[in-house]
């Protein structure tokens, strides 16, 4: 408990003022995770980080709080147009003493109401300045304070290779946000970034993680380097970006760069810069909803972004889910057989999520599966209805066009997200 | 034939020694409530269970010998869902996993115990992980992180090994109101404790400056919320109202 016996006194107002213009700051950045790893509390110390991650509460916009996410400062020498902290914004700015940070961090995280830090930055002086600053900060936490709790750090771009290393051995995750999807979009609104800069970090972090990953299979002793991966986060609809832009870009970061997560963040109009879309736009919602639900297709049911998208078919469906937007665009892989059909191709079924896929592989040793069966397990049959056969005489011919049966399905659904496509819906009935 | 109900005491232990007279009597699909719950029924003779250690471990033994830790865990933590008739659901799943023909081969969710025995032990472990996720401690001045909470099922015992492992360095203490007794660890072990009067006691210890972190917390709070994005029925559906009142954050500081 040594952090509450600090010998200065907290002005609580002050820390106040500063947590609120450094936490709405941080607000954009949309990762909260606390996944990903499991860190033991070592030597009694203060925190762990459990693999499921917690989340500790939501705010009004539905949103996971898990961490403490906030920047160490807003101070930028940057401009670029589509972030609040940009240079010529008009805007309070403050900036938090590493000992601050550090004295939240533990006091919020003892009350149990956080997982732990998310720092960010605005780049202060220069980029190797600005990471070092936050490096003092982890630093100081697991090894002054024991603290084992999760720690996210934001790369810097353009920090050097020696203090990306050093960051990875402190922190869990580390994280270089793109922002804009394509090269030419970046010019557009960041004239002042090179794309080169947001690499480098990211590549570096990834070399660290592969080579201590292999050291540490030949020498057990050896430390664990940001063992909770790399993350990145795109905007979306800042730029003209199609969805298959933004997915073939995810997918290529995922692959070359071994990301755990990519973000994607509708964008919030923040400022009347012509080039951006006018504030009071509609943030992106469904859209964004729509990428992330493709996205889990392609990191866990298997699926590759080219069965997604096609030349003749650049952005996902709104009104549907894009799992059930591939199957009615290939229905000559349907029907399957609940009993027979393999893990593949039962992860493919619209209606059918991973959970469900692996209790139907366990019930079906037991007996042949039926409507009655499929329903308890909690299948979505409202949709799955039309891409299977199961253990009985009714079911869907197999003479409706996927119009149809898209149009079915929509009648008796009850989206939340019905008032954004009602309009479209209604070319059809 | 009439119905045999069997009435325990309320205890893990005391439900396997219920199922330890089912098959010591060769009873035909009798019934096992708790103690409290318990009606005397026209039509039925009911027989009282007396619980005896070396009989629940009998049959706990006969359990494991049949199934996965995993089945164990879920078992387990369906019994302290309380659900009205969870008893009867395990006592199925019991049986089936006893018969001699039974093998670990797979789990049957197409069994309507089963199936059912595995969504209550499901919304047992939402309701443990909600308790890590939701409990807020309050710092006392004999500087003890104390925390109060009401959950829907008793999940306190499933929670002690998360707390003690991440709160190493710190005396705490979890009060469940509802079945008032609570956890309280000592910077050694976690022990069970019940304290009468919980609720009067507390307020008046809090350390001094307990509430400028409380307010610095909900400051955050508000400040990391983005008001373009509202989304209420999510918000609802994540923090559902029962669980404000635990929360320091909804709470006008």
């Amino acid at each position: 408990m040594a952090s509450l016996l600090h010998p200065l006194p907290m002005s609580f107002d002050r820390i106040k003022e500063k947590l609120a213009i450094l936490a709405d700051a941080a607000k954009y950045d949309v990762s909260c995770s606390s996944s990903g790893n499991k860190r033991s509390n070592t030597g009694k110390g203060i925190g762990n980080t459990t693999a499921m991650g917690i989340c500790h509460s939501y705010t009004e916009d539905g949103r996971c709080v898990s961490l403490l996410k906030i920047l160490l400062t807003n101070h930028c020498i940057y401009d670029c147009a589509y972030c609040v902290t940009r240079k010529s914004n008009d805007i309070q700015r403050a900036a938090f003493k590493v000992e601050e940070v550090v004295r939240l961090t533990i006091n919020f995280y003892r009350r149990n109401y956080i997982e732990g830090l998310f720092l960010s930055s605005g780049i202060f002086k220069n980029a190797d300045y600005t990471m070092e600053r936050l490096i003092a900060v982890a630093k100081k936490l697991r090894l002054e304070e024991n603290f084992n709790g999760y720690i996210h750090l934001k790369s810097i771009p353009g920090a050097s290779d020696e203090l990306m290393r050093e960051a990875g051995l402190y922190a869990d995750r580390l994280s270089v946000n793109i922002e804009i999807p394509t090269v030419s979009g970046l010019q557009l609104l960041a004239p002042d970034k090179k794309h080169e800069d947001f690499i480098k970090p990211m590549r570096k972090v990834h070399q660290e993680i592969v080579q201590y990953k292999s050291e540490r299979k030949l020498i057990k002793s050896t430390p664990k380097y940001a063992p909770a991966g790399q993350s990145t986060q795109m905007i979306i609809g800042a730029t003209g970006e199609s969805d298959r832009d933004i997915l073939y870009s995810a997918s290529y970061y995922y692959k070359k760069f071994g990301m755990r997560r990519v973000y994607y963040s509708g964008y919030i109009p923040i400022t009347t810069d012509h080039r951006l879309p006018a504030i009071g736009s509609e943030v992106p919602i469904l859209r964004e909803n729509r990428l992330y639900q493709t996205d889990w297709l392609l990191r866990f049911y298997g699926f590759s972004v080219q069965e997604i998208f096609n030349a003749s078919h650049l952005n996902l469906d709104l009104d549907i889910d894009p799992k059930l937007g591939w199957a009615l665009r290939n229905m000559h892989e349907f029907p399957i057989d609940i009993n027979s059909a393999d893990k593949r191709m039962l992860a493919r079924v619209p209606g059918i999520g991973m959970q469900s896929v692996h209790k139907i592989i366990q019930a079906r040793k037991f007996r042949r599966l039926d409507w009655s069966h499929l329903k308890a397990i909690g299948i979505a049959l409202n949709r799955a209805q039309y891409f299977i056969i199961c253990n009985s005489k009714d079911f869907y011919k197999q003479d409706l066009t996927p119009i149809t049966i898209k149009n079915r399905i929509l009648q008796k659904a009850n989206s939340k997200y019905a008032k954004h496509f009602n309009q479209q819906l209604s070319l059809f009935t | 034939m009439t119905h045999t109900l069997l009435v325990y005491d309320g205890s893990f232990d005391g439900f396997l020694c219920a199922v330890f007279m089912v098959y010591e009597q060769k009873m035909n699909a009798p019934s096992i409530q708790k103690q409290q719950d318990f009606h005397q029924q026209l039509f039925a003779t009911t027989e009282t269970v007396i619980t005896e250690t070396h009989k629940a471990q009998r049959v706990w033994e006969g359990i494991r010998s049949k199934t996965s830790r995993a089945e164990l865990r879920t078992l387990f933590r369906s019994f302290l869902s309380e659900i009205k008739g969870i008893e009867n659901t395990l006592l199925y799943y019991i049986q089936t996993v006893l018969r001699p023909k039974h093998t670990i081969t797979g789990i049957d969710y197409s069994h309507t115990h089963t199936l059912r025995m595995h969504q209550i032990a499901k919304m047992v472990s939402r309701e443990k992980h909600r308790m890590e996720a939701f409990v807020r401690f309050q710092r006392t001045k004999d500087g003890i992180y104390a925390a109060t909470i009401t959950p829907d099922f008793n999940v306190l015992p499933l929670i002690i090994g998360h707390f003690k492992d991440r709160y190493a360095d710190q005396k705490w203490m979890i009060y469940d109101l509802k079945r008032d007794y609570g956890i309280y660890y000592d910077l050694d072990t976690v022990s069970t404790i019940t304290i009468p009067d919980f609720t009067q006691i507390m307020p008046s210890s809090y350390a001094t400056q307990e509430t400028d972190f409380q307010k610095l917390w909900s400051t955050y709070y508000q400040h990391v919320n983005i008001s373009e994005r509202k989304n209420k029925r999510l918000h609802m559906q994540h923090i559902p109202k029962r669980y404000w009142k635990y929360l320091t954050e909804k709470k006008i500081l």
